[in-house]
C-alpha cells in the first residue's frame, strides 16, 4: 500500500491584487519521510508557495494537500500537520523564549503541562535553555533562527517547513541547525528546505524543486540532478608554477594566480590520468578543491537556460 | 548527515506525538483561547504603568477639577444628586471604553506590524477564538481600569448602587462593543497613525457628548436628536441608570442598542478575519 504523500501541490496559482502572477500552475509532490529543498532565485516564488502551504496566502487557483488534508478546505486540520519556520523573524520580542514556544503550543491546542516540557526539550536540544527566561529581543540574529525552529517544533509536526533558516547564520551555527533538523528528519518529520546556500540543499536534501518565474524548472532526485553536471572545474594549488603549462589530454588548465590553478574537464574525465600528466609536467598538486559548488554550477545554468527561454 | 539520494518514500515513519493523544477541534481551541487569554493579561500587567496607571491620573484630575471645583458650584443637577455622583458612573464608562478599545488596537496592531500576528495565523486555532481571545483581554483592561477609576472615584463622593445586574452588564456590554471596533480598526490599520486617528477623531468627540458631562435634557433640539444617534450616550445611561437609578434614554432601549452593535461588530470582525483582511495576502 502506497504511503500517503506529506505534500501534494495541484496546479496551484497565485495572482496577487497587483496583477503580479506569482505563481503559474505549479505541481509537485514530496513524498513521506523526505528532505526536500525548493529552491530559486528571489521573487521566483517559493515564498508565495510557502504562504500558500502556510494559508497566509491565499491561493488564486488549484489545491495543495499535506497529509491528504486540504489547506484550502480544511484549513485548521492541514495547520494542525505543519510547522513553519519563517525567513524573517516573527515572534514577539518583548516575550520571552519561554514564553513564545509555550504559547506556540497553546495555539495548536496542546496543553500547558505538556507544552511546558517540549519547550524545556526544544529550547534545550536548540542550546537556547538558559536564555530561556530572557526577552527575545536581546538574542542575537543566530539564537533568533533557532528559536524559530524550537517554536515550529512545539506542535511535533509531520511536515517541517523551513523558509531560509540559515540566512546570516554563522558557519557553526549552521552545522549545528543541520544536525538538528536532519535528526529530527531521520525521526520520521518531512522536511521542506528552501536556501540560497546551495551546500546546504546538496548535504541535506534527498529530492529537489527548482522554481524560477513561477514555475518548476527542475523536479527530480538530488542524485539525478547532480548527474546532469557534465563538467567540473577545480582549483589546484601547488608547489611552484612552471613558466609554460603543459596541455592536458581533455582538461583545460588555466593560471589563476602564482600558487593555483584552474582545471576544467568533462566529469566522465578521470582524476589520476590528469595527476599523472601535472607530475610529469613537474607541477606538484599540494591540495585540491571544487571551483564552486556542483549544486550551484547546475543551478545557474538551469536558471540562465530559463531565462533564455523566457526572453 | 544523510547523503544525496532518493527517497526514502514511505519507508520512514511519520513523526508522532507519542506523549499526547490530539485533542478534539473544540478542546484544541479551547486550550488556544486560554493561551491567548493568559497571554493578553500577562502583557496588561507587564505594562501596568502604560495599562492601568495613566487612566487613574487622568480620572483623578477630572474628579478633582469637574467634579469638586466646578462641581461644587453647579450644585445638584439631577434627581437630587451632586454634580461629582453624576458624572461617575460617566467617567467610569469613558475610562472603561476607551481602555478596551486601546488594548485591543495596540496588542493586536503591534502584534500586526512585527508580523508576530502570523503566529496566530498559521496556527490550527479558528477564527472565533482568536477574536474571542483578544475581545477578553481588552474586556479585562476595561474591567480593571472601571475598578480602579470608581475606587478613586469613593475617595470623593459616595455612591450606593441602585441595579448591580444592569450595572455589570452595561459596563461589560460597552467594554465588547469598544473591544470589537478596536479589532476592526486594528485589522484595516497599516500604520500606528491609523490607530490614534479613531479614537482622537471619533471616539474622543463621541465621547465627550455622549451625556458623560450632563443631561441630554439641558440641550435644545435638534441637539437632543442628534445625540440619540450617538451609542456612547446608551452606554453611559444605562450604567448611570445601574449605579443612581436615573436616565436619560429608555434602558431596555439602550441595551437592545448595545447587544445591537455587539452582534453587528462580531459578525464584521469575524468576516474580517475569515477573509483575512489586512492579514492574509
Amino acid at each position: 500500500m502506497t504511503a500517503t504523500p506529506a505534500l501534494v501541490v495541484d496546479n496551484l496559482r497565485k495572482t496577487y491584487s497587483n496583477g503580479v502572477e506569482a505563481l503559474k500552475g505549479i505541481s509537485l509532490t514530496v513524498q513521506q519521510g523526505d528532505f526536500f529543498a525548493l529552491l530559486g532565485p528571489n521573487g521566483a516564488g517559493k515564498s508565495t508557495l510557502i504562504g500558500i502551504l502556510s494559508s497566509l496566502v491565499n491561493a488564486s487557483s488549484g489545491d495543495a494537500q499535506v497529509f491528504g488534508v486540504s489547506v484550502q478546505r480544511e484549513r485548521s486540520a492541514a495547520m494542525r500537520l505543519i510547522g513553519l519556520v519563517p525567513q524573517e523573524v516573527n515572534f514577539n520580542q518583548f516575550e520571552s523564549l519561554f514564553d513564545i514556544c509555550v504559547n506556540e503550543a497553546g495555539f495548536y491546542g496542546i496543553p500547558r503541562k505538556l507544552a511546558v516540557k517540549r519547550a524545556e526539550k526544544y529550547l534545550r536540544e536548540l542550546r537556547l535553555w538558559d536564555k530561556a527566561r530572557m526577552p527575545s529581543r536581546e538574542l542575537s540574529g543566530g539564537m533568533k533562527r533557532r528559536l524559530m525552529i524550537a517554536r515550529a517544533m512545539m506542535s511535533e509536526p509531520k511536515l517541517l517547513i523551513l523558509d531560509e533558516p540559515t540566512a546570516g547564520v554563522d558557519i557553526e551555527i549552521r552545522r549545528s541547525m543541520w544536525e538538528f533538523v536532519s535528526a529530527i528528519n531521520q525521526a520520521g518529520t518531512t522536511v521542506i528546505l528552501t536556501t540560497h546556500y546551495l551546500e546546504e540543499a546538496e548535504k541535506l536534501c534527498r529530492n529537489i524543486a527548482i522554481i524560477d518565474y513561477g514555475t518548476i524548472i527542475e523536479n527530480t532526485s538530488m542524485h539525478r540532478l547532480l548527474a546532469k553536471l557534465d563538467k567540473e572545474t577545480f582549483v589546484l594549488d601547488v608547489a611552484a608554477m612552471p613558466e609554460v603549462l603543459p596541455t592536458l589530454d581533455g582538461v583545460v588548465l588555466r593560471r589563476r594566480d602564482e600558487q593555483t590553478l584552474e582545471a576544467e574537464m568533462s566529469r566522465a574525465h578521470d582524476l589520476n590520468s590528469m595527476f599523472a600528466e601535472l607530475t610529469a609536467g613537474g607541477i606538484m598538486v599540494t591540495s585540491m578543491r571544487n571551483k564552486t559548488n556542483r549544486l550551484e554550477e547546475l543551478f545557474m545554468r538551469l536558471v540562465e537556460d530559463q531565462r533564455q527561454k523566457a526572453a | 548527515m544523510p547523503e544525496p539520494g532518493e527517497a526514502r518514500a514511505a519507508a520512514a515513519p511519520p513523526a508522532a506525538d507519542t506523549r499526547a493523544p490530539r485533542p478534539s477541534h473544540l478542546d484544541a481551541n479551547l486550550v488556544g483561547l486560554r493561551t491567548l487569554i493568559r497571554r493578553e493579561i500577562a502583557r496588561i500587567l507587564r505594562i501596568w504603568t502604560q495599562t492601568l496607571i495613566p487612566p487613574a491620573i487622568t480620572m483623578t484630575l477630572y474628579f478633582v477639577i469637574f467634579g469638586k471645583l466646578i462641581g461644587s458650584r453647579i450644585g445638584s443637577i439631577e434627581g437630587g444628586f451632586t454634580y461629582m455622583q453624576y458624572i461617575v458612573p460617566g467617567l467610569v464608562m469613558m475610562s472603561i471604553i476607551t481602555n478596551s478599545y486601546a488594548n485591543i488596537t495596540s496588542s493586536f496592531f503591534g502584534l500586526k506590524f512585527s508580523h508576530a500576528v502570523e503566529e496566530m495565523l498559521v496556527s490550527p486555532m479558528s477564527n472565533w477564538v482568536i477574536l474571542s481571545g483578544y475581545v477578553v483581554g481588552a474586556v479585562v483592561r476595561g474591567l480593571a481600569v472601571g475598578v480602579i477609576v470608581l475606587g478613586i472615584a469613593l475617595f470623593f463622593t459616595s455612591l450606593d448602587i441602585q441595579h448591580p445586574f444592569i450595572t455589570f452588564a452595561s459596563v461589560l456590554l460597552g467594554a465588547i462593543i469598544f473591544s470589537l471596533a478596536g479589532f476592526i480598526n486594528a485589522v484595516y490599520a497599516t500604520k500606528f497613525d491609523d490607530i490614534a486617528l479613531v479614537p482622537t477623531f471619533i471616539l474622543t468627540p463621541l465621547t465627550y457628548l455622549g451625556g458623560v458631562f450632563y443631561s441630554i435634557h439641558m440641550l435644545g433640539e435638534p441637539w437632543q436628536a442628534i445625540s440619540r444617534a450617538n451609542p456612547i450616550l446608551y452606554m453611559v445611561n444605562a450604567f448611570r441608570y445601574g449605579v443612581l437609578g436615573i436616565t436619560d434614554v429608555n434602558v431596555p432601549i439602550a441595551f437592545a442598542v448595545m447587544l445591537g452593535f455587539v452582534v453587528v461588530l462580531w459578525i464584521v470582525a469575524l468576516h474580517l478575519l475569515r477573509r483575512g483582511v489586512g492579514l492574509r495576502s
